[in-house]
């Protein structure tokens, strides 16, 4: 029976819906925005990394290599151009 | 303005007139042509419903051919009108919606599927697959891709073109200043047709990384296929942003959001940020399988192998990372900090080096090889040194203090025009008179193709390279006229001389292939260019599903290695 029960998946539904509480705390209590965009930039990425290797088995394949080469190109384009419009039109402006 | 205003040509003369009847004219003569000759049914079965990878290609080619004859007439009106000082040809309204058109088109519905077709053609053939990954959903990209084009097309004669420039700043492009229907064409048309883009990089990411023969590992694909790769890559990672740039675009025009007002705000300058988050890969997206098709043809044509094929591929994939981290090199004169130009001044003087790395391996691979000057090769010889050359001027905007002079003149026409024009017409024009065999069963005709070349290359350089002159005495671009005391005036006589002769070379393209239509032996084998990888292995005509068996493979040129050492490369391991 033990090897039966998905006691991964179990535990990361949890450990997901623990994370949407914790972003939740944002509107429940009177925080800073730069204290709530710290707690929801880090849980929304927590967040995607457990939903993609947990439940969209993105490291369980033979091609796991190319799926994880994509995976983080996405991140690095994403986080350019977040921070690079930053950069541009609020940091760095004059 | 009342609803129904909006949709009026604003600046009716009898040109547009002319054109919307020419337009009816020949949508006539389309139907009543198909309906006489009973080709409804071949149309609809052959081609409007096919998911065949070679058809959805060439009728890629078809219609970027069009659009380049859009395009090129629009080109021709703007050097006509600028030929002479104080020119009445085109007024200011003209002289806007012209360049704004000839932008988006050249760029987005002539470049882009130009290089759609051909990649559509050939990828699967390189990698020995059977059809795409999904080939319904390639059909979808087309159909977009083609409806897209079309509602931007039909904007001149119903509600007037989009004129604020092909990357329609705000506040120019909000409905304060452009009140016609214009620039909501521009949103929703290239948002139809960005999204079939999206979907084509979705769908070849997946052929290549999926569907490869066995053997060929990444590092054994022929270069084209690694190009196409990576730009399918860049595709999928910057046209998301495009798309949600224009959703903005079109709330604010249509529903009263205030994205990118200068109140309320919103901001006007966001809008150029997210344009060029996605503006600069684009131009990758439409040069990177430019240099594909260049490896594939100086190495066809100097019967040698690719020199450096790894330095190739780790520059190709320094290039792609390199495309998203430079893209505010386009506005360094908008007022941020000498800290923001600094660094995408070093970012994008940084792009030189893995494009330099290309530069010489091409020259390595001509060193010592028996050169044969066929038409695609003479494309592929002429581009190095012209794109060198807007290569060249590239770094020399790319330095922020310097881009204060340069900025917004003829110098950087002339640039991308030197970067765009080797880098991808020829290019295309090369590749396509490369596959032509592969994809109709016949050979263009070498002499014609030859005299179209000379045309091209030479009235492109009389066209552009005046550009840098007047541009460097600080002639603006986008101006639809000067004074005569200027001095402008003989140097733009000579660009619309140049211009003329672009125009003579593309005509003889297009009777080139009138011509090898008509007479052109059909009696061609399957590899009329001794060619060396995977495509030119199959049979001619393609069969629909390309290898009756599927070939294994065991070098980045299969074919060639097969020729050569008499191997067979249909044996299966």
């Amino acid at each position: 029976m033990k090897e039966l029960f998905p006691r991964g998946q179990v535990m990361g539904f949890a450990f997901s819906l623990v994370l949407t509480l914790v972003a939740l705390s944002v509107i429940m209590f009177d925080l800073s925005l730069k204290m709530a965009m710290i707690i929801l930039l880090v849980t929304a990425f927590m967040q995607a990394a457990l939903q993609l290797v947990m439940f969209m088995h993105a490291g369980e394949s033979e091609d796991k290599a190319s799926i994880y080469t994509n995976v983080y190109y996405g991140l690095f384009v994403a986080l350019v151009t977040i921070f690079g419009t930053m950069l541009t039109m609020i940091w760095g402006y004059q | 303005m009342d609803y129904f205003d909006r949709f009026a040509v604003p600046h009716p003369s009898p040109a547009i007139y002319a054109s919307m009847v020419a337009i009816g004219l020949t949508m006539i003569a389309v139907v009543a042509g198909i309906t006489y000759f009973k080709k409804w049914g071949y149309l609809w079965r052959e081609w409007l419903t096919t998911v065949d990878h070679k058809r959805i290609g060439i009728m890629y080619i078809l219609a970027a051919l069009l659009m380049l004859f859009r395009g090129g007439v629009d080109a021709l009106m703007m050097r006509a009108q600028t030929a002479i000082p104080d020119n009445g040809l085109l007024d200011g309204q003209h002289y806007n919606e012209v360049f704004t058109t000839h932008g988006v088109v050249m760029i987005l519905f002539m470049a882009m599927p130009f290089i759609i077709g051909l990649m559509n053609i050939v990828t699967p053939l390189q990698i020995g697959a059977r059809d795409v990954a999904f080939p319904r959903l390639n059909a979808v990209s087309f159909w977009l891709f083609f409806m897209g084009a079309m509602l931007f097309n039909i904007s001149f004669v119903v509600g007037g073109s989009p004129d604020a420039g092909w990357t329609s700043y705000f506040p120019l492009a909000s409905n304060d200043f452009s009140e016609s229907v214009g620039s909501n064409y521009y949103a929703i048309a290239i948002q139809i047709a960005g999204i079939g883009t999206l979907l084509t990089g979705i769908n070849f990411i997946v052929t290549i990384l999926k569907m490869r023969a066995p053997g060929m590992n990444l590092m054994k694909m022929p270069m084209f296929t690694w190009s196409i790769l990576i730009t399918n890559f860049i595709i999928v990672f910057a046209f998301p942003v495009l798309t949600v740039a224009l959703a903005l675009m079109t709330m604010d025009r249509l529903f009263g959001t205030q994205f990118f007002t200068m109140a309320n705000g919103g901001s006007d300058m966001l809008w150029a940020n997210l344009f060029w988050v996605w503006g600069h890969p684009e131009v990758y997206i439409v040069i990177l399988p430019a240099f594909g098709i260049y490896s594939e043809i100086i190495s066809t044509f100097a019967r040698r192998n690719l020199y450096g094929y790894n330095s190739m591929v780790i520059s190709m994939v320094a290039i792609s990372t390199l495309s998203f981290i430079v893209w505010a090199h386009h506005f360094y004169t908008m007022g941020h900090g000498a800290m923001v130009n600094g660094i995408f001044s070093i970012t994008t003087m940084a792009i030189a080096v893995p494009t330099g790395v290309k530069i010489f391996n091409w020259l390595f691979t001509l060193w010592k090889g028996k050169i044969v000057f066929t038409v695609p090769m003479l494309y592929s010889l002429a581009f190095i040194p012209i794109f060198t050359l807007g290569g060249v001027t590239g770094v020399m905007l790319a330095m922020a203090s310097a881009d204060y002079q340069y900025h917004n003149t003829m110098f950087l026409v002339a640039h991308f025009h030197y970067v765009l024009i080797p880098g991808t017409v020829f290019a295309v024009l090369a590749g396509f008179t490369y596959w032509w065999p592969k994809m109709f069963g016949f050979m263009l005709s070498e002499k014609i193709g030859k005299w179209s070349f000379w045309f091209i290359t030479i009235g492109f350089n009389v066209t552009f390279f005046p550009m840098f002159i007047t541009g460097l005495d600080g002639q603006a671009r986008r101006m639809y006229t000067y004074s005569e005391s200027t001095g402008y005036g003989p140097l733009n006589m000579l660009s619309f001389v140049g211009a003329i002769g672009l125009a003579i070379g593309f005509a003889l393209i297009v009777y080139n292939i009138y011509w090898s239509t008509r007479y052109a032996s059909r009696n061609i084998s399957n590899d009329p260019w001794d060619a060396r990888s995977l495509e030119w292995a199959t049979h001619t005509p393609i069969p629909e599903y390309n290898f009756a068996i599927v070939p294994t493979v065991d070098s980045t040129e299969a074919f060639w290695d097969a020729k050569k050492k008499a191997l067979n490369y249909l044996a299966v391991k």
